[in-house]
C-alpha cells in the first residue's frame, strides 16, 4: 500500500509540474490584463510542434544528446513566446479598451485558428516525438522512477522558483506588479505598459514552451487537440490556487494533480476522476471565490 | 441581376436533378456514403478507393447480368463530413434525389447509425463496412454490415488471453467516453469471466488524456498476466510505454482500433510482438485476398487497409445479392442478402443467419520486426 501511494504521489508530481509550467502563462495574462487567454492550450501545442521540428533538425546532425535537448529546449521557448507576442500585439492590443467578453471571445477564436490551423498546414496525423535524451528506469524495490519524470519535476521547480524570483525581485517584475495593480497610475509613473504587456506574454508562453517540450518527452505522441484538455486543467489549476496569482497557480497545480491521481485509489473506479476533479473546483469557489491565494479586489461599479 | 441568378441557379439545379434521375436504361446505381473529410479522412478515401476498384471490375467484364440482361453499375459517391446529422442527410439525398438501389456505408459508427434508421424507413438497402457497434443494426431488416460486431470482438480477445496467451489474470483500460472502446472492454470482462478468468484491474479514461500513470500504477500492483487496451491506434503507443516504464512485464492485447500502420510509427520498438484482434491480414494467403490485395496495390500505390477490404467485400456481397434476386428493385435485393448462406471475401466467409451481422471469422494479428503479421484466425 505503502508502495501504491509513493508511486502515486511521484505520478502526481509529475503531472502537476507539467500543469503548473501551463497555467503560470494563465494566471500571468490575467493578473495583468484581467483577460482570461483561451488560447494558452493551443499555444502550448504550437510549442510542442516547435520542439518536435527543432528535435528532427538536430538530430540529423551530430550534436551531443544534452545539448541538443538544450538547443530543442530554447529554439521551442523563443519561437512560443515570439507567436504569443505576435497574437497580443495582433488580436488584444486593439481590444484594450473594448468590452472585457470580447476580448475572450477573441481567445477562444485564436485558440481554435491555431488548432485549425495546424490542422490544415500539418494534417491530423499524431507525430511521434523523438527521444531526445535516454529515458532510464530506475527501480527502488517496487518502485519505479525514470530520469525524464526527474527531469521534468527538477526543471519545472527550478523554472517556478526563476519565475517567482523575476516577478518578485526585478524591475521588470515590479513593474508587472505595478501594471497589475493599476493600469493608468502605472503609466504616469513612467511604466511602458505595452512593453511590460509584451514582457508577460513573452515570459508565460516560454514557460509554456519548456513545458512543451517537457511534456512531450514524457508522452511522446502530439497532435494538433492536443492543447485542448492540457489547456482546460491547468485553467482550472489556475482558478483553483487563485488566478492572477503566481505562486497560487503553482500550488493549484499540484493540487489538481494529486486529486487526479489519487481518486482512483480512493473510489473503487477511474471514471469518477474528473467527476472528482471539478467537484473539488466547486468547493473552492464556493469556499474562497478568488481561489485559495487570490486577493479580494471590490469591483468598481 | 438578382432574377438573373435566380433563373441560372433554376436550370443548374434542374439540370443536375435531370442528370441524377435519368440513368440510362441498363444500369444499376449504387450510392456511396464515406467519410471524405473530417477526423478520419483515411477511412473515407479508403473506402471511396475500394468501391471504385470494385465497381470498375464489374463494368469492365461488361457489366452484372441479372436475369439475362447485363446492367452496368453507377456508383455516386458522397461525403458525409465525419458528422453524423451531414451522414443522415446524405442517406436521404442518395434514397429520395438520386433514387439508388442500395448504399454502401457509413463507416464509422457514430456516422452509421444515424442513416440505418433512415435507410430501414426508406425500404432501401444498407450496407455498412465497418461499423461494429451493434446499434447500426439492430431491429432493423434493411441494414446490414460486412465486419464482425463488438461483443464479438471482446469474446475472441478474450479467448485468445485464455487459452493462447494463457492468462489467469486480466486487466482492461479502455476510454470511458467512447461508445466502441467501452462496448468492446465490458464484452472483454464479462467473456473472459465466463471463461474462468478473473479480471483483477478495469480501469477506465477519458478521450484526449495522455497521462494514464494513475490508473496504470494500480493495474501493475495488480499483477495481471496480460493488459487489454481496447483503444485507438494514437492513444495505445502511450498506454504501453507508460505501462512499462511503471514496471508491467506481461503481454498486451487490443482490438481492431489498432489496425493502423501509424501504432507502429508511434510506438516502435516497444509495440513489438503483441497482438490484436481484427478483420483481416493482408499477408493471409487466400487466393481472393491475395488477387484483391495485388489489384489495389497495382491501382493505388498502398496496401488496401481494413476498411478497403471491407468495402470491397460489401460490393461483394451486394452483386452476389443482385444476381440472386433476378430482378432490380430494393425489396427483392433485401431479401437476397438477407439469403446469403455463402460469401467468400476477402475477409473471410460469411452468411447471414437472420439479422444484419453476418457470421464470419476475427484474424489475430501480431506486430513483428515493424509489421502486421497474420497470426491466427478465430472462428465463430
Amino acid at each position: 500500500m505503502i508502495i501504491i501511494l509513493l508511486q502515486q504521489m511521484l505520478n502526481g508530481l509529475q503531472l502537476g509540474s507539467v500543469y503548473a509550467l501551463i497555467a503560470l502563462g494563465y494566471t500571468m495574462v490575467y493578473g495583468i490584463l484581467r483577460l482570461i487567454n483561451f488560447a494558452h492550450g493551443d499555444i502550448f501545442m504550437i510549442s510542442c510542434y516547435f520542439g518536435f521540428f527543432a528535435a528532427c533538425a538536430f538530430l540529423s546532425n551530430s550534436i551531443p544528446t544534452w545539448l541538443t535537448f538544450i538547443a530543442t529546449m530554447m529554439v521551442s521557448m523563443l519561437l512560443t513566446a515570439l507567436v504569443s507576442v505576435l497574437i497580443e500585439r495582433v488580436a488584444y492590443k486593439p481590444l484594450r479598451y473594448a468590452p472585457k467578453v470580447s476580448a475572450v471571445i477573441t481567445a477562444l477564436g485564436i485558440g481554435l485558428f491555431l488548432e485549425n490551423f495546424t490542422l490544415a498546414t500539418l494534417g491530423p496525423t499524431p507525430r511521434g516525438m523523438p527521444a531526445l535524451l535516454p529515458n532510464i528506469n530506475y527501480r527502488l524495490g517496487a518502485l519505479s522512477l525514470s530520469s525524464v519524470q526527474i527531469l521534468i519535476i527538477v526543471i519545472s521547480i527550478v523554472l517556478m522558483v526563476l519565475l517567482d524570483r523575476v516577478v518578485q525581485k526585478t524591475m521588470t517584475g515590479m513593474a508587472m506588479r505595478a501594471v497589475s495593480y493599476d493600469k493608468p497610475t502605472a503609466s504616469l509613473m513612467g511604466v511602458p505598459v505595452d512593453g511590460i504587456i509584451s514582457a508577460t506574454f513573452a515570459i508565460g508562453s516560454a514557460v509554456a514552451g519548456a513545458g512543451g517540450v517537457l511534456y512531450s518527452l514524457a508522452y511522446p505522441i502530439i497532435n494538433p487537440y492536443m492543447g485542448v484538455r492540457i489547456g482546460w486543467w491547468a485553467f482550472i489549476a489556475a482558478v483553483i490556487g487563485g488566478i492572477g496569482n503566481v505562486r497560487g497557480a503553482m500550488l493549484g497545480s499540484y493540487i489538481l494533480a494529486f486529486v487526479e491521481v489519487f481518486t482512483p485509489m480512493v473510489l473503487p473506479s477511474s471514471t469518477y476522476r474528473d467527476f472528482v476533479a471539478f467537484t473539488v473546483l466547486l468547493i473552492v469557489l464556493v469556499v474562497r471565490p478568488t481561489g485559495l491565494m487570490g486577493r479580494v479586489t471590490a469591483q468598481k461599479v | 441581376m438578382k432574377r438573373m441568378s435566380c433563373v441560372a441557379l433554376l436550370i443548374v439545379s434542374a439540370c443536375i436533378l435531370l442528370s441524377s434521375v435519368c440513368t440510362g436504361a441498363n444500369q444499376i446505381v449504387i450510392g456511396v456514403n464515406a467519410e471524405l473529410t473530417g477526423g478520419i479522412p483515411v477511412v473515407g478515401r479508403s473506402c471511396k478507393n475500394a468501391a471504385e476498384m470494385a465497381v470498375e471490375e464489374v463494368n469492365k467484364a461488361g457489366g452484372l447480368e441479372v436475369a439475362g440482361t447485363k446492367y452496368t453499375i453507377k456508383l455516386i459517391v458522397e461525403d458525409n463530413e465525419d458528422r453524423p446529422e451531414s451522414s443522415a442527410a446524405v442517406a436521404q439525398k442518395l434514397i429520395s434525389q438520386n433514387q439508388v438501389l442500395a448504399i454502401i456505408g457509413a463507416n464509422a459508427s457514430r456516422n452509421a447509425i444515424p442513416p440505418s434508421q433512415i435507410c430501414e424507413d426508406a425500404k432501401t438497402p444498407m450496407i455498412s463496412p465497418w461499423s461494429t457497434n451493434v446499434k447500426t443494426t439492430q431491429g432493423k431488416k434493411y441494414v446490414f454490415r460486412a465486419c464482425m460486431i463488438d461483443d464479438f470482438q471482446g469474446l475472441v480477445c478474450a479467448r485468445f488471453a485464455k487459452d493462447h496467451l494463457k492468462a489467469e489474470k486480466a486487466a482492461v483500460l479502455y476510454d470511458v467516453a467512447s461508445e466502441y472502446n467501452k462496448g468492446i472492454a465490458e464484452e472483454f470482462k464479462k467473456s473472459f469471466e465466463a471463461l474462468g478468468g478473473k479480471v483483477v484491474s478495469f480501469e477506465s479514461y477519458t478521450t484526449g488524456d495522455q497521462d494514464f500513470s494513475s490508473q496504470l500504477t494500480r493495474i501493475v500492483q495488480a499483477s495481471p498476466k496480460v493488459l487489454f487496451l481496447p483503444n485507438y491506434y494514437s492513444e495505445v503507443p502511450l498506454q504501453i510505454q507508460q505501462a512499462r516504464r511503471l514496471g508491467f512485464t506481461g503481454d498486451f492485447l487490443g482490438s481492431d482500433g489498432w489496425g493502423s500502420p501509424e501504432i507502429i510509427k508511434l510506438g516502435g520498438s516497444d509495440m513489438e510482438g503483441q497482438f490484436f484482434s481484427t478483420h483481416y491480414a493482408p499477408d493471409i494467403a487466400t487466393p481472393t485476398a491475395q488477387k484483391f490485395i495485388k489489384a489495389y496495390e497495382e491501382r493505388y500505390k498502398e496496401l488496401p487497409d481494413d476498411v478497403a477490404a471491407l468495402t470491397y467485400d460489401s460490393f461483394g456481397m451486394l452483386f452476389q445479392a443482385i444476381k440472386a434476386a433476378g430482378k432490380i428493385d430494393r425489396a427483392s435485393l433485401r431479401d437476397a442478402l438477407a439469403q446469403i448462406t455463402k460469401y467468400e471475401g476477402v475477409t473471410g466467409t460469411m452468411r447471414f443467419e437472420g439479422t444484419g451481422d453476418p457470421v464470419k471469422s476475427a484474424v489475430i494479428i501480431q506486430i513483428k520486426d515493424g509489421k502486421f503479421t497474420y497470426f491466427a484466425s478465430v472462428g465463430p
